[in-house]
């Protein structure tokens, strides 16, 4: 498989990244320097192998589904790089 | 008073405990070595005040006889530990400004062990690197340099500051994150004590994200008991982080018995590559002799899946980086550089405030996980990953710990591997298998090379049984004897 610049534009607009046309081309070959690199894993044979999800033998601890925690508007919108009355802005997204 | 930032924490935490000098002394001694490591950029941040403040509360503690684990201990954190009303940066442009409000999980434990802060450490952008050249506040430079030349040498990463403050005796210690070798790589090639414990030991709430089924925070210090010591404060259970293990955290210092007799150490033999520097070689050797002298049972064995690491590593890495830095959207915290609709500022803010690494990460990343791709990358690598770890699980049905080299060679100078990022991720050939399968691991500093540079062995263990890795890396350490340390060039 090999990623051509169109593919590398997809993919940064997936990312939502902005990648200037005249470094698609260049990006293009970094990335297929890595996954050709990566092809190697072909080579292993994983046919009756469950893809590991857990590193430590558990599962998933339950919890009881309530309102334990909140309340922390003000701590929640601290950072934010613009908002109002508790609520964080952004550019208008509706006409 | 002899220079107090040479004390080791064990032996600072006698000589607290004795009254021969208060942890304000303690703590003073350190602000002056941190203020005369600026040329190293170790820290990104440095909190001299709060630092006396907690200091002064520490002696009222002690002399109220009711002091913690760790009281009085002035240690760096890495800036990828949220640390309330401290601006933590991850390295990264992107969380400008960011100031948590609320503590990391790892971070509280050791305050609520009385360690106090001395500032947050430098690292690679959100720990993606090996030499701590991806940061946005700058290079960290290794305290280490080559006999007879004087060019700046990389720490190693992505714990390069950490590093570099320990090494620098900046810091008595210092708390790192491993994702697939950031506390043990950079330990290597500053000369110092770096443990990554098993996947789940400690608490990842509050700790920047990069790969959450890696990430593993974790000590580093200039001798194995002080990191047991440190680990000890760090450990335990929280429900704040659903990957945590609710187990006991034992008495990691205790562990420590000096005995290994019949111990078994394995020694992989896909770990000797092809092309490996003699001096790499002739460490290990050494290594396998200590531990053989010191009654422990040489054990040859077989990692096959070893080769495929590295490649598994760089699809499951990115990709899960690709998910966690979504978050980075320019709405809740950071940077923020406006565009003509939501969708341009995003991508604005993300182009201007990751760095080249970081993007290069996310792209790969975002390609593996993306439609028709999932298959072939993200879980053909988390399969290869399940052979990885039933690897280590059956050679563990014979030996009790194995031993490696920690990397394959020692700091290098900055840009020398700067072209291609194979080359790079190259560095993490011995640390990446162990990630995957969650072991905890530790570098121990066991001889310089012909250069006059540290080199590390690394000993990996089973599953949370970090007690028989200090167990055996005490021993190793004594049997090594490593007393260089680097010249302080850096004071100037």
């Amino acid at each position: 498989m090999s990623l051509d610049k169109a593919t590398v534009a997809k993919v940064a607009n997936l990312a939502r990244i902005k990648v200037e046309e005249k470094d698609l081309e260049p990006m293009a070959a970094e990335l297929n320097n890595i996954l050709g690199w990566v092809e190697q894993l072909g080579e292993v044979d994983t046919a009756d192998v469950e893809p590991m999800t857990s590193v430590a033998e558990m599962r998933l601890r339950w919890r009881a589904d309530e309102v334990t925690d909140g309340g922390y508007v003000e701590d929640i919108v601290a950072n934010a790089p613009s908002g109002e009355d508790g609520y964080f802005a952004v550019p208008k997204v509706i006409e | 008073m002899s220079d107090l930032t040479k004390l080791t924490i064990a032996e600072a935490r006698a000589g607290l405990e004795k009254g021969d000098f208060s942890s304000r002394e303690l703590t003073a001694a350190h602000i002056t070595a941190m203020t005369a490591s600026k040329p190293l950029n170790a820290y990104i941040t440095e909190t001299p005040e709060q630092a006396v403040e907690a200091a002064t509360d520490s002696d009222t503690r002690r002399a109220k006889g009711e002091a913690g684990k760790l009281d009085g201990i002035p240690l760096a954190i890495k800036d990828l530990f949220c640390t309330k009303g401290v601006l933590t940066t991850a390295a990264s442009h992107i969380l400008d400004g960011f100031t948590p409000h609320y503590e990391s999980t790892v971070t509280a434990n050791l305050w609520n062990a009385g360690a106090v802060m001395l500032g947050k450490v430098n690292l690679d952008e959100f720990a993606m690197g090996s030499s701590n050249e991806t940061s946005y506040y700058g290079n960290v430079v290794n305290p280490w340099r080559r006999e007879g030349d004087e060019s700046a040498l990389v720490p190693g990463g992505s714990s390069g500051g950490s590093a570099s403050a320990v090494a620098s005796f900046s810091a008595m210690g210092a708390t790192g994150t491993d994702t697939g070798g950031s506390i043990r790589q950079p330990a290597s090639f500053t000369g110092i004590v770096g443990m990554k414990p098993t996947y789940g030991r400690c608490s990842r709430w509050g700790v920047v994200a990069f790969a959450s089924s890696l990430d593993q925070p974790g000590p580093m210090a200039r001798t194995v008991r002080d990191t047991a010591i440190m680990l000890e404060a760090m450990a335990g259970f929280d429900p704040k982080d659903s990957t945590s293990v609710n187990m006991p955290v034992p008495n990691f210092e205790a562990a420590m018995t000096g005995d290994i007799k019949g111990l078994k150490i394995g020694i992989p033999k896909e770990y000797r590559l092809d092309g490996m520097s003699e001096e790499i070689d002739t460490l290990w050797q050494q290594g396998i002799d200590w531990l053989k002298a010191a009654g422990a049972e040489i054990v040859d064995i077989s990692l096959p899946h070893t080769k495929y690491a590295l490649p598994a590593y760089y699809i499951i890495a990115p990709a899960e980086a690709s998910s966690n830095l979504a978050r980075y959207d320019g709405v809740r915290y950071g940077l923020r550089v406006e565009g003509k609709d939501l969708n341009e500022m995003y991508a604005n803010t993300r182009a201007e405030g990751f760095g080249a690494e970081v993007k290069r990460r996310l792209l790969i990343g975002t390609y593996a996980l993306s439609a028709g791709y999932y298959d072939a990358y993200y879980l053909k690598a988390q399969k290869v990953r399940a052979r990885i770890a039933e690897d280590f699980k059956q050679a563990y049905l014979n030996v009790d710990v194995i031993l490696t080299p920690t990397a394959p060679s020692a700091a290098f100078g900055f840009g020398e591997k700067g072209d291609d990022p194979l080359e790079m991720y190259l560095n993490d050939v011995f640390t990446v298998p162990a990630s995957l399968a969650g072991l905890p691991g530790i570098s121990v500093p066991a001889g310089l090379s012909t250069e006059g540079l540290p080199l590390g062995l690394q000993l990996l263990g089973k599953p949370f049984d970090e007690e028989t890795v200090f167990r055996a890396a005490g021993v190793l350490e004594e049997a090594a004897a490593f007393t260089a340390t680097p010249t302080d060039w850096w004071r100037g």
